[in-house]
């Protein structure tokens, strides 16, 4: 096997490799089965890794020929229906379920040769920020072990940064995909709503939720990105891109009209979160980007914050409803078919699916509906119209994508509203469907901080293209000196 | 306003989880926490701004209405923790 550095690893560098049959897809995919062997018994990154299928997949299509980026391995965050494949949501109450479809993005991916490396850890049902939620143990972030990794795709975060896989995807409801991004030292990337199908994503708050690639580097995060991204029928929110996912190669930000909102006055922001972003500031401005300052009135309030807790449990109360030990699942027997209702969610859920399947439900009852669910859909008005505002006078937004790096295992997770605060810069483009993306810009004690690029509905190219003059800019290298050398 | 063990009670049932008496003590903590801070937005006069269900003027994307093979029931049923031959047993309703 020609000399192949798993931990400098892109998708792109990867697809030359194999054109160049240097290496064949077996010898990439047990690279990675081998880094994933070694170090997931510490880092508990995957819930699920059959490597026989692995292997089987990658020899097809060494034998069939491939073409592309087929060849390249990715995980998949595991509330992503696999047909045959244990998919738990980081659930007991889905422990051992096989779903007997496959999620649209993964049909895409397995369309295009990606070899599927496994499943990855998450907050359960993909409510939290930190992975610690999830019922099979807490992800360990690879930059420090007794960090988290942020959440809720902290596994498919944690998997790209420790090179268990060069590309993954995940999904982002609130910040997602981008706060463990950031957390991790990787690029992610929230789509617009509607650029990728939903079909096969163990739903939790449906107006909000959307799938969306992590990677090493821009250019991978673009590559992944056009392979998932397309209309579907079996989502009929999903239309697709309305111009096809370009790879970026600017270098400069010259014609740029980059908005940089300001950090006075926002709270609980780490010092060395709030240097990185000056300084990435002045990257841009070394870019040649005409930094403008813009502002989001109402979207980093705290009443924003109210809104998306309000939002995403009331449509999550209604979501969860399925799981009622009938069809699949767990069942916790009852005398009735209530008592077995509630017996069996009483064990399937944890604690904080159980808090916003409460809150959910209570923002949603007769006499609170107005005054909680109503008024946070008035919010959401609000927040609309601020990014309106906002992207009359520039091209793209940047803020912090996280107002701290990496916390300690544990730290927060008896204090829901601080796990909350985590999502403050994220969840706002949610609300208003827009796409957004994490980039590494730097390290503030040894761990990594994102920067969060905002940009107009479908306007995924020009986010790509400033990311990558961005990236050049930066020169972040991402592997965690912790992981050095192994395996 | 605040929120009494009596609301928390309401919403358990309301979502179907059925809770002991120090697991419903410690939610109705948490949850008044949550909703203390929360629970602000209803201050707000909001009386003129419409509301948003949805962030983008999405239209629906319907397919084409084709005959196809249903799923197979056999597959389906294997899923079930309890079945019958042909449908998914559950307890009585009402015991």
């Amino acid at each position: 096997m020609a000399a192949f550095d798993v931990e400098r690893a892109s998708a792109e560098g990867i697809a030359r490799l194999l054109d160049a049959r240097e290496l064949t897809c077996e010898e990439v995919a047990q690279a990675y089965l081998e880094r994933i062997e070694a170090l997931n018994g510490d880092l508990n990154v995957y819930l699920h890794v059959d490597p026989e299928r692995v292997l089987a997949r990658a020899r097809a299509l060494d034998s069939e020929g491939r073409a592309g980026i087929a060849g390249v391995p990715i995980a998949y965050k595991d509330l992503l229906c696999i047909r045959g494949v244990p998919t738990t949501a980081g659930s007991r109450v889905l422990e051992g379920y096989r779903p007997p479809y496959t999620a649209t993005a993964v049909r895409r991916c397995e369309a295009e040769g990606l070899v599927e490396l496994g499943k990855t850890n998450m907050d359960e049902f993909a409510m939290g920020s930190s992975t610690e939620n999830s019922a099979y143990g807490p992800t360990r972030n690879p930059w420090d072990r007794e960090r988290v990794p942020g959440g809720s795709s902290g596994g498919s975060a944690a998997a790209v940064a420790a090179s268990m896989a060069p590309l993954s995807l995940g999904t982002d409801t609130g910040g997602s995909i981008r706060q463990p991004a950031a957390l991790c030292g990787v690029v992610g990337l929230k789509p617009t709503y509607g650029n990728v199908s939903r079909y096969g994503a163990i739903a939790f708050a449906s107006s909000l939720d959307q799938i969306g690639p992590f990677a090493r580097t821009v250019r991978d995060c673009a590559l992944a990105l056009r392979v998932i991204a397309g209309a579907d029928t079996c989502d009929s929110t999903c239309v697709g891109p309305p111009e096809p996912i370009e790879l970026p190669d600017r270098e400069d930000l010259r014609g740029i009209k980059v908005g940089a909102i300001s950090l006075d006055g926002i709270e609980g922001v780490s010092p060395g979160v709030r240097e990185s972003y000056e300084a990435a500031l002045a990257t841009v401005r070394s870019l040649g980007g005409e930094l403008v300052e813009a502002k989001l009135e109402f979207s980093l309030t705290p009443h924003a914050l109210a809104a998306y807790y309000l939002i995403a449990p009331a449509e999550a109360s209604a979501n969860l409803a399925r799981y009622d030990g009938v069809r699949y699942g767990l069942r916790v027997d009852g005398d009735d078919i209530f008592a077995m209702y509630d017996a069996t969610r009483e064990r399937g859920f944890g604690r904080e699916v159980k808090r916003r399947c409460l809150i959910g439900a209570y923002a949603l009852s007769a006499g609170y509906y107005d005054a909680y669910y109503g008024q946070a859909q008035r919010v959401r008005t609000l927040i609309r119209r601020d990014f309106d505002t906002a992207f009359a006078s520039c091209d793209l937004l940047l803020t912090p994508t996280a107002p701290t790096v990496a916390f300690t295992l544990g730290e927060l997770v008896d204090d829901p509203l601080a796990m909350y605060a985590c999502d403050l810069f994220t969840l706002p483009v949610n609300l208003s469907g827009l796409p957004a993306l994490s980039l590494p810009c730097g390290l503030s004690d040894g761990l990594p901080v994102g920067l969060h690029l905002a940009g107009p509905a479908f306007s995924e190219n020009r986010l790509l293209a400033a990311a990558h003059a961005l990236e050049g800019a930066f020169a972040f290298d991402p592997r965690p000196p912790a992981l050095t050398g192994a395996a | 306003m605040s929120l009494t063990p009596e609301d928390v009670r309401h919403a358990a049932a309301l979502a179907h989880i059925a809770l002991e008496p120090d697991e419903l003590e410690a939610l109705a903590r948490d949850l008044a926490g949550i909703l203390d801070h929360i629970g602000r937005i209803a201050e707000l006069d909001l009386t003129d701004v419409p509301p948003t269900s949805h962030a983008l003027d999405l239209v629906n994307v319907l397919g084409d209405d084709v005959p196809r093979e249903p799923w197979p029931r056999e597959q389906l049923l294997e899923l079930a923790p309890a079945r019958t031959a042909d449908g998914f047993l559950v307890p009585p309703i009402g015991a």
